[in-house]
């Protein structure tokens, strides 16, 4: 059996009383990509949320590697977070820094580096991602797209274990989605991340991703490499895969 | 019912915002209190903070000495005491309205500022881009903030009293040939140390009103741009009620003192 860098057992989270997650269990391969598919309003952001510590779940456990982060406070998810980099939905890069600060920040947060290491690092990462030459660019004069691939770059920047990417084509226009589709396969054949890619678009989970996970109501539905979630017979599946969008929220 | 219903939610929600608040300040010293301090971002933050205030203080300062000198003289005439001109501005503008009125003018430019753009990166994930990063957001974002607005406030407030009390003396020699000699030394004669020092001294209180209110207005943002323009406008209103509320008790404690 592949051993399991996110094991998560048994997660309930409630908003004013509305259970969106509702007891999922879902284990994640070391160096695999999987993608969590859903749609609008079924708690896939949230997952990833819980992964990252920004929010605690109200039961349930979430193991990464061995040590299960529900119980920790910030300090303690430190030596967590040096592991894991994450691609936001709208990017967030930090208005007042360029392009290189942005790319710069988790290095200097974790790394002691002379500057002289850290912009051979912000370089490298850039470049990995096809931007050379933006280091002095503010954040407003990038494109979507550019944006997305800057995040990107700071994601990635400490060579975290873990990526997790929050709707990583969402807003971007069909050239900047194969773009940004490609550097994630790209990425993980390079790097030997695990990824974890939260999406409702199907043609992108096909396009990057080793399993597919269905979050439906609460729980996964399903999970398995595409050909099995193609073939899947749970009406879950098929409806999504029809494209008649499943909406718990 | 409804009405105490009403009432009850309101004092449970301006304990919540209290509550809030309280625990972003003690979050904010014990991260400002353990290196590594971010001097440059302080410096920045007295920056915009401060440096950046200082021509709409000024402006406000001069016109309010000028005010208060020319309302001063005419009650002072009727009863022939027009020579304690100086020392009743350079009292008023000492004791209360310097402190209070370079307060709410930080609080609505200062306060509103910090929470728009503490509010814009919380709806813009970037709050949580840095937590997941590792990094603190109180001691990257609000720690700096505070300390800036702590210390620049009662430095703000000592420019804006001596160019009140200019203001007024451009008053009282023009408007009302006031000798401008007598009237320093009236104003040396009797403002005292203590006087300054409530004064001031309260101007360090309504450096933590602005900038925790601020800090923690904009932690609490939700529903994008919109919800930052809300945010904006609650916390010009809740500084600017905050200031002159607790002006009260801190002119209270400073009399006890």
């Amino acid at each position: 059996m592949d051993e399991l860098i996110i094991d998560i057992h048994g997660l309930r989270k409630a908003y004013d009383g509305l259970g969106v997650l509702q007891g999922l269990d879902l284990g994640i391969r070391k160096g695999e990509t999987i993608t969590i598919l859903g749609g609008s309003g079924t708690g896939k952001s949230v997952l990833l949320r819980l992964i990252t510590g920004l929010e605690k779940p109200d039961e349930g456990s979430i193991l990464i590697g061995d040590k299960d982060i529900v119980p920790m406070n910030e300090d303690e998810m430190l030596p967590i977070r040096r592991k894991m980099g994450m691609l936001f939905q709208s990017a967030a890069l930090f208005d007042s820094l360029t392009a290189g600060d942005n790319v710069a920040y988790p290095i200097r947060v974790h790394l002691a580096l002379p500057e002289e290491e850290i912009q051979s690092i912000v370089t490298e990462k850039l470049g990995l991602v096809g931007l050379e030459g933006v280091e002095n660019k503010m954040p407003a004069e990038l494109s979507g797209g550019m944006k997305k691939r800057v995040a990107l770059a700071r994601a990635i920047a400490i060579d975290p274990e873990i990526v997790l990417y929050d709707e990583p084509t969402a807003g971007l226009d069909p050239g900047n989605t194969k773009r940004i589709n490609h550097l994630i396969v790209e990425l993980q054949r390079i790097l030997k991340v695990t990824s974890v890619v939260v999406t409702h678009d199907l043609n992108s989970a096909y396009a990057v991703t080793d399993r597919l996970a269905l979050l439906s109501r609460g729980r996964i539905a399903t999970v398995g490499a595409e050909r099995d979630f193609q073939a899947s017979t749970i009406e879950e599946v098929r409806r999504f895969i029809a494209g008649e969008l499943i909406e718990d929220g | 019912m409804g009405l105490f219903l009403f009432f009850v939610r309101l004092i449970s929600s301006a304990i919540m915002y209290v509550g809030g608040a309280t625990h972003l300040l003690v979050e904010a010293v014990y991260h400002g209190i353990r290196p590594p301090y971010r001097l440059g971002s302080i410096i920045e933050e007295i920056d915009r903070i401060g440096v950046r205030s200082l021509t709409v203080v000024n402006v406000i300062a001069i016109f309010t000495g000028m005010v208060l000198a020319l309302q001063t003289a005419l009650a002072l005439s009727r009863f022939g005491a027009k020579s304690f001109i100086g020392v009743i501005v350079a009292l008023s503008l000492v004791r209360e309205i310097g402190p209070v009125f370079t307060a709410i003018m930080v609080g609505g430019r200062v306060g509103s500022g910090i929470t728009a753009e503490i509010g814009t990166m919380k709806v813009t994930e970037q709050i949580d881009a840095i937590r997941v990063m590792g990094a603190n957001p109180i001691k990257q974002l609000v720690v700096p903030k505070v300390v800036a607005t702590v210390l620049t406030l009662p430095m703000l407030t000592l420019v804006a009293i001596l160019l009140g009390i200019l203001g007024g003396l451009l008053i009282s020699m023009l408007e009302l040939q006031v000798n401008p000699h007598y009237y320093f030394t009236s104003i040396l004669d009797n403002v005292t140390f203590p006087d300054v020092a409530s004064g001031v001294g309260k101007t360090f209180f309504f450096g933590v009103i602005i900038s925790i209110i601020g800090c923690h207005q904009g932690m609490m943002t939700t529903g994008g741009t919109e919800g930052v323009g809300r945010s904006t406008t609650t916390t010009v209103v809740v500084v600017s009620i905050l200031i002159l509320v607790s002006d009260f008790f801190l002119t209270k404690l400073f009399t006890l003192l």
